[in-house]
């Protein structure tokens, strides 16, 4: 008997369900692989979110490494300039640069510096010094960078920037829907369990909530807590509760009339119990298609946010901060734009399709 | 009717008080003041400017001011924007966010609307998918995202409208932001239409008139449509309030001189009158569309009463 029956539950059958979507599967899919780019990439790429290189603001995405030989020119005259020197000649020779330069008084040989200093070079040597010391020969290796997405105005990598992006709308999205899913469900709980008077002011100050222009509401949360990134989690989970509490309460409210709860009650259950044992695990259908739903609806309002410059702050970036940014830069680099708005545009429909999908497989009914 | 009209009036005071009310004491519970300037201005003079304003009585007693003010009409002038009183930025400002934003529900109810019914009529083909394709896209796709992309396209590549500005209200000015905010809000016509004018497809009725060989057009726009409307109906309301106050983010990209530029602005500079101003206008149109989505419920559908 207790090997023959294996018991089919609700979510064995929701997985069943949901394995038939095609379009969810693949969008659950791409969600991971986002994830894990934010997580490997920023790591990989060899730059750090925050590091600017002057030298190369604004090019546009390639495969081809920086620097590139037509502007190592450039570069080297520039080089020559702020160290005050004249530039005599230059050459490349196995892989080296090697700098000539003449100046009318003796050279310092700590000019090498110059050479480290700038973006293109590093491991420069002093080659070799005339006896009067007014002509100076000196070495430098190349310094190869790759930037796949290119560089913002700032001569930031976009590609490390995009993702470190990522890992902050994602962030924010995951804990601030967990905030508001928390809230709403035990607000609406504990609301639609209890009854009465209860009932009745508690919904009414979801409804006055409601009603509150929800704009101002945000920036109000904002304004209070200041520009505080782990405090904005919370502004955002707080506003979004509303909806989640009406579900869970209509929800509630059908639940405590069935029999296994005033099988509970008659058996000396008390009520804190019944309501974490027996009513808010029969609701977690409805609560996990609604955090789903709401995980998008969270990123778009941080980004919201940052993009009006209340949220995310410099130098950390969101989605939002990307957009902002690219949006200002579009008419000379629109990759600027197009880039982050690939990378949330995607994220967003493949988070709703996995909302869809869930709703069919935990709510057959409501297809 | 004269009974319901009145019934609903009575709600909506209590509910406009009490929006009043919130926002009265949350904007001036927040720190700082609409006369705290980067840079600092003397105290006395500060103090001086404050008390011309009465901001240096007891919140309690600006609480009443406002709202007696406010029953008599009375918006309060601006503290930031200099010389202006609230009424008269709204004046300026809000025909062309209301410009706008009826332009843009109006594209958003017919092609939305046309395209729903499409969907649903040609189920699971490809015009079908085409339709969810753009509503899922279009719901998706926030007008940040949207309306650069509009203005690098249109604007820059193709240099077919100005990227930004009012010029007067021109067609090509305004064709952008109209396009842009009625983006979203066809989308969601689009999908609640195709879903209600499927399941009005299958009603008993529908079945009845095909039987007695009416034509297709007269079944769907006849019989079908009327009942499958109503969803978008009570849908409008709202979007329709929400869409001619005025959207922050496409004035602030298309640099649109509206009224939804305030609401940030104003919250930040703690501009107290513009702020509450705003949400005060926010919430008559939301109450007097919905009041009149309401009535059009009743006209639309018979066996909806209202005692």
């Amino acid at each position: 008997m207790s090997e023959a029956l294996k018991g089919r539950s609700l979510w064995y059958d929701a997985w069943g369900r949901l394995k038939q979507n095609k379009a969810a599967m693949v969008s659950i899919g791409y969600i991971i692989l986002i994830a894990l780019l934010c997580l490997i990439v920023p790591n990989i790429t060899g730059h750090d979110f925050t590091a600017q290189y002057p030298a190369y603001t604004r090019q546009p995405p390639s495969i081809e490494p920086f620097p590139k030989s037509e502007t190592l020119d450039g570069e080297i005259k520039s080089v020559a300039q702020r160290a005050r020197l004249t530039l005599k000649e230059w050459h490349e020779q196995d892989g080296r640069f090697f700098v000539t330069v003449t100046s009318d008084k003796p050279i310092d040989e700590r000019v090498t510096r110059y050479l480290d200093r700038s973006d293109s070079f590093q491991d420069a040597k002093l080659e070799e010094k005339s006896a009067d010391g007014l002509t100076l020969t000196m070495s430098a290796e190349a310094k190869q960078k790759h930037f796949y997405f290119g560089t913002d105005a700032l001569g930031r990598d976009l590609l490390t920037r995009v993702f470190m992006a990522g890992r902050v709308s994602l962030a924010v999205g995951l804990l601030a829907g967990f905030v508001a899913a928390t809230i709403g469900t035990l607000y609406g709980a504990i609301s639609g369990f209890l009854g009465g008077r209860v009932d009745e002011i508690m919904m009414r100050v979801v409804d006055i909530l409601y009603s509150l222009p929800f704009t101002l509401f945000v920036i109000m949360l904002v304004v209070f807590f200041g520009r505080n990134f782990a405090l904005m989690f919370i502004a955002i989970g707080a506003v979004l509760w509303l909806d989640m509490s009406r579900i869970v309460r209509g929800q509630t409210l059908s639940l405590k009339r069935q029999e296994y709860v005033q099988a509970a009650e008659a058996l000396g259950v008390k009520p804190i119990g019944i309501l974490l044992r027996h009513i808010i695990p029969n609701m977690l259908g409805p609560i996990v298609i609604y955090i789903t739903l709401l995980v998008p609806q969270v990123i778009i309002l941080e980004s919201f946010l940052s993009f009006l410059g209340l949220g995310v702050q410099e130098p950390m970036s969101s989605w939002g901060v990307e957009i902002d940014e690219g949006a200002s830069n579009m008419e000379v680099a629109p990759y600027l734009l197009f880039i982050p708005i690939f990378f949330l545009s995607s994220t967003l429909i493949a988070l709703n399709f996995i909302g869809d999908g869930m709703r069919d497989a935990l709510d057959p009914k409501d297809r | 009717m004269l009974r319901y009209t009145l019934r609903r009036l009575a709600t909506a005071v209590p509910t406009l008080f009490l929006i009043v009310t919130f926002s009265f004491f949350l904007m001036h519970v927040a720190p700082g003041g609409p006369f705290d300037m980067e840079k600092g201005i003397p105290p006395e003079i500060k103090r001086n400017i404050e008390h011309v304003f009465h901001l240096d009585e007891p919140v309690w007693k600006q609480y009443l001011d406002y709202v007696w003010n406010l029953v008599h009409g009375d918006l309060g002038p601006s503290y930031v924007i200099l010389n202006f009183s609230v009424a008269e930025l709204f004046r300026i400002g809000l025909p062309i966010s209301a410009w706008i934003g009826s332009w843009a529900m109006v594209l958003a109810l017919v092609l939305g609307s046309t395209m729903g019914v499409i969907a649903a009529l040609r189920q699971n083909r490809w015009i079908d998918y085409l339709v969810i394709a753009v509503a899922t896209a279009g719901s998706t796709l926030p007008t940040y995202v949207t309306a650069p992309v509009y203005q690098l396209i249109f604007g820059l590549l193709l240099r077919m409208t100005p990227v930004g500005g009012w010029g007067d209200g021109s067609f090509s000015h305004a064709i952008g932001p109209i396009i842009i905010l009625s983006l979203p809000q066809l989308a969601i016509v689009a999908r609640l239409m195709r879903g209600s004018m499927i399941e009005a497809l299958s009603a008993h009725h529908i079945r009845t008139a095909n039987a007695m060989g009416l034509s297709d057009f007269s079944i769907v726009l006849k019989h079908a449509f009327r009942g499958a409307v109503l969803p978008i109906v009570s849908y409008a309301g709202p979007a329709a309030a929400q869409l001619i106050t005025g959207s922050i983010i496409v004035e602030t990209i298309f640099q649109i001189p509206g009224v939804g530029r305030y609401f940030i602005q104003s919250a930040l500079n703690r501009d107290y009158t513009l702020v509450m101003g705003t949400v005060v206008m926010i919430a008559v149109f939301t109450i007097v569309f919905n009041f009149i989505v309401d009535l059009l419920y009743a006209v639309i559908d018979p066996r909806v009463r209202y005692e």
